[in-house]
């Protein structure tokens, strides 16, 4: 009866957590194509409920009712396994994300690692999907997206090892208390300028779109999958996208911490501060993508390796000379 | 404790199974994604001894980095869909007593390891490592890798580079009359070098590429 009662507790907390971040994958989508079309001078979707607010929402009814096609020449169990492995992926991160002191579904101590590996074993839904369905172009975009995601992982870890210099813990609410005279995105603007953009090509965002570059590929690894299974690629993509503007946040803006310091503003709880913060990023995110033309695929690597890694390596050398120097180094 | 123990015995079947399935299974991308899965279930048994440093680490970089290079080998060489006809073929069957060799000296390396450990306890210095429980897996194993082994620790990372730079100076081929494009060129060119107004005669037209 213990054990029913603490695994109902856990079942009631998780649902808690991911059935607000299931609604708000629906409404980022809208937002998106919102800011997109806004950008473009158009309207974009307005029709449905107000404000288009429910666009999502008919969409996602009209992907349930459609027809999964399943190719006959397809690895039938890795082609229905990768959707899912996207979507699982995209929503076990967010157990770690601390929406404040206390709220947070696993304090776990090394949960900047945690998140670092569930984004770098999200390459594993496109190579799947890519390679079940025997076909060229979905072949090819996986084998593209694999690259890329490996290449902008690498970055992705160097500039955590310079946050993680200054705070000296793996632990997320450490990471953020640590912020809390000032946001690591001031000493470190240039880190957060290069997360941001492997962030964009880590999520497969334009203009780092290459594994489903229309004009080339069709659709990349997801032409071959309709209906519910193109919908749940669909939703892990931009659960992924949420859950990397979440780590943006908790890395340099300070996470649940409120930007001013005065009463008023402490007394809004930090779980408000966090969403706007992560609606930032993804606004910017969204900006990103009506403004800037796709890149080329050399460009694309040659950006990873040959800019951004030696940019925050020295930067990694840089901060340690620093902290080293003037003895700030965190200690306990 | 009983919830232990039955997380225990599943990952471990899990684990056990998968190993198997790497060796058995005739698609050879289907053996990659047992050994991720074996890799990912070997990660849960670190995290449940409290080695989350360890576990985490370990899927990073092998379920991370390494098993993705391995898909990416296995499904460019396409070697996908082999005949699995190894024990029939006469050409294979001579690697069949260098292979029983070398297991049966890995078998032997393991019975030692684990009996030691489990029958001479003293030969494995657990009392060393209770000095640091207080503190959390990654300060007490950095605490550790950067004073007593820091030259082993600094020598193995000079062995990986260079083995990669190995790989990379034997792979590597000076190609001639390949076109190749230079980023400055292309960023700094202006308007003007690009771009002409010409006034053109009637019926006489422009001559361009010349």
């Amino acid at each position: 009866m213990e054990y029913l009662n603490i695994v109902f507790q856990e079942v009631y907390k998780i649902l808690f957590l991911l059935v607000p971040v299931l609604v708000s994958v629906a409404m980022i989508v809208w937002l998106d194509r919102r800011v997109w079309a806004f950008v473009q001078k158009r309207q974009g979707p307005n029709v449905v409920g107000p404000f288009g607010l429910l666009q999502s929402l008919a969409d996602a009814l009209k992907y349930i009712f459609k027809e999964i096609i399943i190719p006959s020449s397809s690895n039938k169990v890795i082609f229905i396994l990768a959707p899912i492995v996207t979507m699982t992926l995209a929503l076990i991160a967010w157990a770690v994300i601390p929406f404040s002191a206390t709220q947070v579904l696993a304090d776990i101590n090394v949960g900047i690692l945690y998140l670092f590996a569930v984004s770098s074993l999200g390459v594993y839904g496109i190579i799947m999907g890519g390679w079940a369905s025997n076909s060229k172009y979905p072949f090819l975009g996986a084998i593209r997206s694999a690259a890329q995601m490996v290449s902008y992982e690498v970055s992705i870890g160097v500039i955590i090892i310079n946050v993680l210099l200054c705070v000296g813990s793996l632990n997320l609410n450490d990471i953020v208390i640590a912020q809390q005279n000032l946001w690591f995105v001031i000493p470190l603007f240039p880190m957060f300028v290069i997360f941001f953009i492997s962030a964009l090509a880590e999520t497969n965002r334009p203009p780092f779109d290459l594994p489903e570059a229309e004009a080339e590929l069709v659709a990349g690894y997801q032409t071959e999958y309709s209906g519910m299974m193109y919908a749940m690629f669909w939703l892990g993509e931009y659960a992924n996208i949420l859950l990397m503007c979440a780590m943006g946040a908790i890395l340099f803006l300070g996470g649940w911490l409120s930007p001013i310091d005065i009463y008023p503003f402490t007394l809004v709880p930090g779980a408000i501060w966090l969403i706007l913060k992560i609606l930032l990023l993804f606004f910017l995110f969204a900006l990103v993508k009506a403004i800037v033309p796709r890149y080329r695929y050399d460009q694309l690597m040659r950006l990873g390796w040959k800019v951004f890694l030696p940019l925050s390596l020295t930067w990694v050398v840089l901060t340690a000379s620093y902290l080293f120097y003037f003895n700030l180094l965190p200690t306990n | 404790m009983i919830a232990h123990a039955i997380f225990f015995y599943t990952f471990s079947i899990i684990a056990v199974v998968s190993a198997i399935m790497v060796t058995v299974s005739k698609n050879t991308v289907h053996s990659v994604f047992f050994l991720i899965l074996d890799f990912i279930s070997i990660s849960c048994l670190f995290i449940m001894i409290g080695a989350e440093f360890l576990g985490m680490i370990m899927l990073i970089v092998y379920v991370g980095a390494v098993a993705v290079l391995f898909l990416f080998v296995v499904m460019m060489l396409n070697v996908a869909q082999q005949k699995n006809q190894w024990f029939a073929s006469a050409a294979s069957s001579k690697h069949i007593p260098v292979g029983l060799i070398i297991s049966t000296i890995i078998f032997f390396e393991l019975i030692i390891v684990i009996g030691g450990w489990k029958y001479k306890p003293e030969i494995f210095d657990i009392n060393n490592s209770s000095k640091v429980s207080d503190l959390s897996n990654t300060h007490s194993l950095g605490q550790v890798l950067y004073t007593d082994y820091i030259h082993i620790f600094q020598i193995s990372g000079m062995i990986l580079l260079v083995a990669m730079v190995g790989a990379i100076v034997l792979t590597f081929r000076q190609r001639s009359n390949v076109k190749r494009q230079s980023y400055i060129k292309q960023i700094s060119r202006e308007r003007a070098e690009g771009v002409s107004v010409v006034e053109v005669a009637s019926n006489k037209g422009v001559k361009i590429d010349d």
